[in-house]
C-alpha cells in the first residue's frame, strides 16, 4: 500500500470514532503545550538573562589603553580579569592612543563601535553653589545601558550636543532639589589643551630653540542639565565621574587630560593630542577574547571581564534540560494515552484486519496503517499544543508584566518562542507519537487472518 | 469445461483433474492441518489430496466441521497445513513469506465469505476498491476497475451506499465485485448463499457460473446445500471428518 492512501484510510478511519481520536489528540497538544510552554519560558529567561547582561555593557566592552609593562596599576587589574599577558603584548612595540589608532581599532572585525574615554577635572557651577568632580563621557549607544533604565529627564540629544548628565549624589551637593536643576544650565570650568605655534616648521623643533608641549588655558562653557542618573554606567568600571558629557562633545573641548601630560614628561613634543583609553565595543559577548587578542597584537594594552555569559549558557542548557524533562513528563502520559486508544483500536477492528488480510493486505500494509493514525494524531496534536503552548507563554509573560507593572518594575519578556521550537515540537509529537505505535501497530500486524475473522 | 456436470466422477478427482488443462489451478498432496484445543489435537484436515484444474467451478461439500473451510483457508493461503504441499497455479505456497503470501492473494485469487465481510464504515464504492489499494493500483486506473466490477454485479447504482443499507443479496454482490477487482485467475467462495434465502442465493451462483463460464475463472465454492452444488458445480468433492470421501 502507498504512502498516501495509509494516510488517507488512516483519516477516515480517525474521523470514524471522533470522540475518542480528538481525546487522544487533545491529550497529546496538552503535552506538546506543556513542552512548549517551559521551553519557551527557559528560552526567554535566557534571552532576558543575555539582554541584561549586554545592558550592563560589562561583558561586551574591552578597555584599551597605552600598554605599560612595567606599570603595576594595570597589572592588578588584569589579575582581576582572570588574564595573563600575552606573549604577543610583550613582543609588539608599543603603540600610541590616538586617533589613528582608534581608526586602526574600528576596522577589526567584530567591534560595533570604538570611542575615546575621555576623563577629566572641572568645575560644575550652578547659581551660587560650586563643585570640582571629574568629568565623564559617553557615546550615544550607551542610551541601552541599564544604568539609564531609572533616569531622570532625559538622555542627549545629540552626540555633540552643550549638555551633562549628572549623577544624584553630586547633584545634591548642587541643589537641595535636584530634580529641578533638570532643564537649568550649569557652567562647566575646566582647562583646555591649547597647542603652541601650530605654524613652527620642523626644523626650530628639532633645534629646540622654540618651546614644546602645550599650553593649559581655563575655559568655561554653559551646558544643559538634561537628566539625573541613579547610577553610573558600567558599574563605575571605568571609574567614577559625576558629570557625563557626549563623547562628542568631550572631544571637542580638548581638555587637558593627564595623558598629555604624561606623554609630555615621557620625552614626546606634545604636539600630537593622544586618548587616556578608548572603550571597544564589541557586537557579541562571545567574540571578546577573540578581538581583545587581536588588539593586543596590535601592540595595544586591553583587558575586559571574563566573557560572563559563556557559565550563563552553561547554566541554561542544564536548566532548559530540567523545564524540558519537566515538560516532557506530559507528552509520555499522553503517549501511553496514545498506546491505548490504538490498542482499543486493534481490538475493536480486528475483523476488519482480518478481512483486510483476506482480501490481500500485507502485515506491512496494516502496520502502516496503524502507524500512519498514530502520526496523524502526533501531527495535529503537535501543531494543536504548539498553539495552546504559545497561548501559556503568552499568558505568563503578560500575568509577570502586570505584577511587575503594579510593584513599579520596568516590564521584561520572560518568554520566548524561538523558531526551531516550532519544528522540533510537531517533530517531536510524531515521533513519539509514532514511537507509541509501535506496539499497536505490530499487534495488529502479527493477527492471525483466521481467527479475525472468526471474531465479531 | 463449462458445462453443467453435476456428479461426475467423484471417485478419483486427482486423476481426473490431471487430464484437463496443463497447470492445475490447485493441487494439494497429503495436506494436514491440526489444531491443539485444550491439550486435545484437532484433526481438522487429514490427509487431503485433491487436484482443481484451471477453469473448474468445483464444490466442496460436507457438513459443519468436516474441515470444508480449513481447506479453503488453506488453499487462500490464510492459514499455513500442518504438513503436505499446496501449489496454486504451480506456485508452492509453503516457500512463500507472509508478505509474498499477501501479494500472491492479491494477484491470484479472489475470496468471498459466507457473512460478506464488508468493511462497515466504507461505502460500497470503497469497498471494492480496498483491494487495489493494496495492490498499488494507480488512482485513476482504480477508479476504472471498481465501476467496472460493479457494473459486473449490477450496483452501480449503490456506489455511495454504506454495507449496513445494503440487503444481504446486494452485500454479498458487493463482496464478489470487491473479489474481481483484482481479476483474479482463482474465486473462493465460503458459503456465499448460507446468509441468504435460496432466490437470492441463486442470483449469486449464477453470476459466479457466468465468472467462470465468461471469464474463465477457476471457483472452488464451500457449501453444505448439495441441490445448488449439483446444478452449479463441474464437479463435486465431499469432505467428512478432515479427509475426502465418496458422496
Amino acid at each position: 500500500m502507498k504512502i498516501a492512501d495509509a494516510v488517507e484510510l488512516a483519516g477516515r478511519n480517525l474521523r470514524e470514532s471522533a470522540l475518542r481520536n480528538t481525546l487522544t489528540t487533545t491529550g497529546i497538544a496538552v503535552g506538546v503545550a506543556s513542552l512548549v510552554a517551559m521551553v519557551s519560558l527557559g528560552a526567554g529567561l535566557q534571552q532576558l538573562a543575555n539582554r541584561r547582561l549586554t545592558r550592563s555593557g560589562l561583558f561586551n566592552t574591552i578597555f584599551v589603553f597605552r600598554q605599560q609593562p612595567r606599570e603595576r596599576g594595570f597589572g592588578g587589574r588584569r589579575e582581576t580579569a582572570g588574564r595573563s599577558e600575552s606573549p604577543a603584548e610583550a613582543q609588539t612595540p608599543r603603540r600610541p592612543l590616538d586617533e589613528d589608532g582608534r581608526l586602526e581599532l574600528q576596522h577589526v572585525a567584530g567591534v560595533a563601535e570604538v570611542y575615546p574615554d575621555i576623563r577629566f577635572q572641572g568645575e560644575i557651577r550652578a547659581g551660587s553653589k560650586a563643585e570640582i568632580t571629574t568629568m565623564g563621557s559617553i557615546p550615544p549607544s550607551a542610551r541601552d545601558n541599564d544604568a539609564f533604565e531609572t533616569l531622570k529627564g532625559s538622555f542627549f540629544s545629540s552626540p555633540g550636543a552643550a549638555e551633562v548628565l549628572l549623577r544624584r549624589e553630586f547633584a545634591e551637593s548642587l541643589s537641595d532639589h535636584p530634580e529641578s536643576l533638570i532643564g537649568q544650565e550649569v557652567t562647566l570650568r575646566y582647562a583646555e589643551r591649547e597647542a603652541i605655534k601650530p605654524g613652527q616648521s620642523a626644523e626650530e623643533y628639532d633645534a629646540g630653540t622654540v618651546g614644546f608641549g602645550f599650553s593649559v588655558v581655563p575655559r568655561e562653557r554653559a551646558l544643559k542639565v538634561v537628566g539625573i542618573m541613579d547610577q553610573e554606567p558600567f558599574g563605575g568600571l571605568r571609574g567614577n565621574s559625576d558629570a557625563l558629557l557626549p563623547t562628542g562633545l568631550a572631544i571637542a573641548l580638548h581638555a587637558a587630560q593627564p595623558a598629555g601630560l604624561r606623554e609630555l614628561v615621557g620625552g614626546g613634543n606634545g604636539q600630537h593630542e593622544q586618548y587616556a583609553s578608548l572603550v571597544v565595543r564589541v557586537a557579541n559577548p562571545s567574540a571578546v577574547q577573540q578581538v581583545e587578542d587581536q588588539i593586543k597584537q596590535k601592540g595595544f594594552g586591553a583587558f575586559s571581564l571574563l566573557d560572563a555569559t559563556k557559565s550563563l549558557r552553561r547554566f541554561f542548557v542544564i536548566l532548559d534540560g530540567f523545564l524540558g524533562i519537566f515538560g516532557s513528563i506530559a507528552l509520555a502520559v499522553a503517549a501511553l494515552g496514545i498506546v491505548n486508544t490504538l490498542v482499543m483500536s486493534v481490538l475493536e477492528r480486528r475483523r476488519e484486519i482480518g478481512i483486510m488480510k483476506a482480501i490481500g493486505a500485507s502485515d506491512a500494509d496494516v502496520r502502516r496503517l496503524f502507524f500512519a493514525e498514530a502520526a496523524a494524531m502526533g501531527l495535529a496534536g503537535g501543531a494543536l499544543g504548539l498553539a495552546l503552548g504559545w497561548v501559556i507563554g503568552f499568558f505568563l509573560n503578560t500575568g509577570t508584566n502586570i505584577y511587575l507593572r503594579n510593584h513599579q518594575y520596568p516590564t521584561e519578556q520572560i518568554w520566548s518562542v524561538p523558531w526551531w521550537l516550532i519544528g522540533f515540537a510537531i517533530v517531536f509529537s510524531v515521533l513519539v507519537s509514532l514511537a507509541s505505535g509501535l506496539y499497536p501497530a505490530g499487534r495488529a500486524a502479527r493477527l492471525d487472518p483466521v481467527q479475525a475473522l472468526r471474531y465479531d | 469445461m463449462g458445462l453443467q456436470m453435476p456428479n461426475q466422477s467423484l471417485t478419483n478427482p486427482a486423476a481426473e483433474a490431471a487430464d484437463a488443462v496443463s497447470t492445475p489451478a490447485i493441487n494439494a498432496d497429503e495436506v494436514t492441518r491440526h489444531y491443539t484445543m485444550g491439550g486435545t489435537v484437532v484433526r481438522a484436515l487429514d490427509g487431503v489430496s485433491l487436484s482443481v484444474a484451471a477453469q473448474e467451478f468445483v464444490c466442496l461439500l460436507g457438513s459443519s466441521g468436516s474441515g470444508k473451510s480449513t481447506l479453503l483457508n488453506v488453499i487462500a493461503g490464510l492459514d499455513r497445513p500442518t504438513s503436505g504441499r499446496i501449489t496454486i497455479f504451480g506456485q508452492e505456497l509453503a516457500g512463500l513469506s507472509s508478505e509474498a503470501l499477501a501479494r500472491h492473494r492479491r494477484e491470484v485469487m479472489g475470496i468471498v465469505f459466507q457473512s460478506f465481510n464488508l468493511v462497515p464504515s466504507m461505502s460500497v464504492e470503497e469497498n471494492v476498491e480496498l483491494p487495489l489499494r493494496f495492490a498499488e493500483v494507480e488512482r485513476a486506473e482504480r477508479n476504472g476497475r471498481t465501476r467496472q466490477a460493479l457494473e459486473r454485479v449490477g450496483l452501480t447504482h449503490r456506489l455511495g451506499h454504506r454495507p449496513s443499507e445494503l440487503s444481504g443479496g446486494e452485500q454479498q454482490r458487493v463482496a464478489i465485485a470487491r473479489a474481481l477487482v483484482n481479476r483474479p485467475r482463482l474465486l473462493l467462495a465460503d458459503e456465499p448463499t448460507g446468509n441468504l434465502d435460496s432466490r437470492t442465493g441463486e442470483g449469486i451462483l449464477d453470476l459466479l457460473q457466468t465468472f467462470n463460464r465468461e471469464l474463465g475463472m477457476t471457483i472452488v465454492m464451500v457449501t453444505h446445500e448439495r441441490s445448488l452444488a449439483e446444478r452449479y458445480a463441474d464437479r463435486m468433492l465431499f469432505l467428512a471428518d478432515g479427509k475426502l470421501s465418496a458422496g
